[in-house]
């Protein structure tokens, strides 16, 4: 029970990087490389601010804030300096690795006995609470602070998809999407298209340094090495979402994007149970996207030879 | 009122694919008048309209539109002022976005886009209701997605969203020409009923020699990056399709004649 309950949080948690994936990867069509080192500038800000006393949700701003910035950054390397978009995303992401250490000072911080943006939930959900420190959740005991980490990471989740869905249906959010799907038309309604990449990029990227604050948060440390390849786990799970969700209304597509993400986290979750090595966890998520990305194409071609096949047969 | 003057672009310099593909163009388009450009195959029409667009920076010469300097404006703020529709009818709407969302985008042409909700129940009533104008039976499919529609019908969304907003002037690059002989008859129909109603500024590429005839009330012919021919006021309403084949022709005779005495010149004095 305790897995599937650490699946759901981390699947919440992960599930905004997954959005803010969403927004660079597929409304503004950006291939953007910098969230392996924004999700980790989220954690490191996080944790250095945690461990000197700052008021968890100053912690959480400061991050979002301090990724929002970074993305604004790839995205003026891209719109301004005229750099490759994979290009920037590369030389923002090697200089946050540089940075990430700068910030936080050594390689690792372990985050024990501070006070977390769950710690609120922790005096609610004492209240449901039992004489052994459990909550009774059908039938199986759960301890308070882990059901207390769900529910803040479920609140904070359930909010920001409905922000976010409420911004992408704005006249900016409309235009942000159509700088994505059709520049030469954006531009043509008068839409400036660099900077619309810009904000976008900003948005973006600020979602994932806030899914990288509360991953620090709840797993208990930061450290330098962990965004590496969170990037392909956040277009796993955006693949994942469209095969839930075939639809292109904005709600579904966020609710997809966050069903996505939890579901490959309880995949994880059951791979690692069965004994999957957790050394080859990124190699199989990899073979995993590109099967996903190559199956369109490999199903297309199959159905043409099949088609063909019964042409011939006929003939 | 749309003036140009002397405008020059050469693409490519100092390569072999050099292309001086406008090469002192001048002209005024006063408030109110529809004007055809024709010409041949890399005559400089479409470029023209790109200046005016702003898809490129001239390398000399200005544009001024009601006396504003515009020639260094980028192109999304003289959007501002220019409604668009192209030759291609998938690249002036956004396909995965709904027909409603396309629109609303071309409401907001020059505006700011703020942070209230884009599509209101007042929105999109009014859009319903110019939509219906159409009279493509659209005003049902506001939230389908625009790419599930036909050619002819996105060609006639585009023309709808560049003129919602009235434009200073329009520019319509071969818009008829990708889409079926039934759908261009609609299209252009439509173009004119709306540049009749709205009286705009229109500049029209076109390569149907009939569209140029009927439609317009100017014809510029272009040639090598000038222009070479204007009808205008008693001269165009007289001026037929045979009239019209006549002047290419002449054009392209004193070409003719002039290269090869270019070339002899040239033997001879250098």
């Amino acid at each position: 029970m305790s897995l599937v309950l650490g699946a759901f949080s981390m699947g919440l948690i992960l599930s905004l990087l997954s959005l803010g994936m969403l927004i660079s990867f597929r409304m503004i069509r950006f291939t953007d490389i910098s969230v392996d080192g924004t999700i980790t500038l989220g954690a490191s800000i996080t944790a250095v601010c945690l461990s000197a006393g700052v008021n968890p949700w100053g912690a959480v701003l400061l991050a979002v804030a301090a990724g929002a910035a970074a993305g604004a950054v790839t995205g003026i390397l891209h719109t301004r300096c005229r750099i490759q978009e994979l290009l920037s995303g590369i030389l923002m992401m090697t200089a946050l690795y540089s940075v990430n250490l700068r910030i936080m000072g050594r390689s690792n911080i372990p985050l024990l006995d501070v006070p977390t943006v769950s710690r609120g939930f922790e005096h609610l959900d004492a209240a449901w609470a039992g004489a052994d420190n459990k909550i009774n959740l059908l039938g199986w005991p759960v301890p308070v602070s882990d059901m207390a980490a769900l529910a803040s990471s479920a609140v904070i989740c359930v909010a920001t998809a409905l922000l976010l869905r409420y911004f992408l249906l704005t006249h900016m959010g409309t235009g942000l999407r159509a700088a994505g799907n059709n520049p030469q038309m954006a531009r043509a309604q008068g839409l400036n298209h660099q900077a619309a990449i810009v904000s976008g990029l900003a948005l973006s990227n600020g979602l994932v340094a806030l899914s990288g604050s509360l991953l620090a948060q709840y797993q208990g440390f930061s450290d330098v090495q962990m965004g590496i390849g969170m990037m392909v786990w956040g277009l796993a799970s955006i693949i994942i979402g469209e095969a839930l969700v075939r639809h292109n209304s904005i709600g579904l597509v966020i609710c997809g994007t966050v069903l996505g993400t939890i579901l490959f986290r309880l995949l994880i979750a059951i791979a690692l149970r069965w004994g999957l090595n957790p050394n080859d966890l990124k190699l199989v998520t990899a073979i995993f996207v590109f099967l996903a990305l190559v199956a369109p194409t490999l199903a297309g071609k199959l159905r043409k030879r099949l088609c063909q096949g019964v042409v011939h047969a006929r003939d | 009122m749309l003036e140009i003057k002397n405008i020059h672009k050469t693409f490519f310099p100092g390569t072999v694919n050099e292309v001086k593909a406008l090469q002192g163009v001048d002209f005024t388009l006063e408030d109110g008048v529809f004007t055809a450009i024709i010409g041949t195959n890399g005559s400089g029409k479409s470029t023209v309209l790109n200046a005016v667009a702003g898809t490129f920076e001239p390398d000399a010469g200005t544009i001024l539109l009601d006396g504003r300097d515009i020639t260094h404006w980028p192109e999304f703020r003289r959007a501002a002022f220019i409604g668009r529709v192209f030759q291609n009818p998938f690249a002036g709407t956004a396909a995965e976005m709904s027909i409603a969302e396309n629109i609303v985008m071309a409401m907001r042409r020059g505006k700011r886009r703020g942070l209230g909700p884009a599509l209101g129940r007042r929105t999109l009533d009014e859009i319903a209701d110019r939509v219906r104008e159409l009279k493509m039976g659209l005003e049902d499919r506001l939230h389908n997605p625009i790419g599930t529609l036909s050619g002819g019908q996105r060609q006639a969304l585009t023309l709808l969203m560049a003129t919602w907003l009235r434009p200073k002037v329009l520019l319509l690059d071969e818009h008829t020409a990708a889409l079926d002989p039934k759908s261009a008859a609609k299209v252009a129909e439509l173009t004119s009923e709306i540049i009749a109603r709205e009286k705009l500024a229109a500049l029209m590429v076109t390569h149907s020699m009939q569209q140029a005839v009927t439609m317009p009330d100017r014809i510029l012919m272009m040639h090598r990056g000038r222009v070479v021919e204007d009808y205008r006021d008693e001269m165009k309403r007289r001026v037929r399709i045979p009239d019209l084949i006549e002047a290419f022709n002449r054009v392209t005779k004193r070409e003719l004649f002039t290269e090869p005495a270019a070339a002899m010149l040239e033997r001879q004095y250098l």
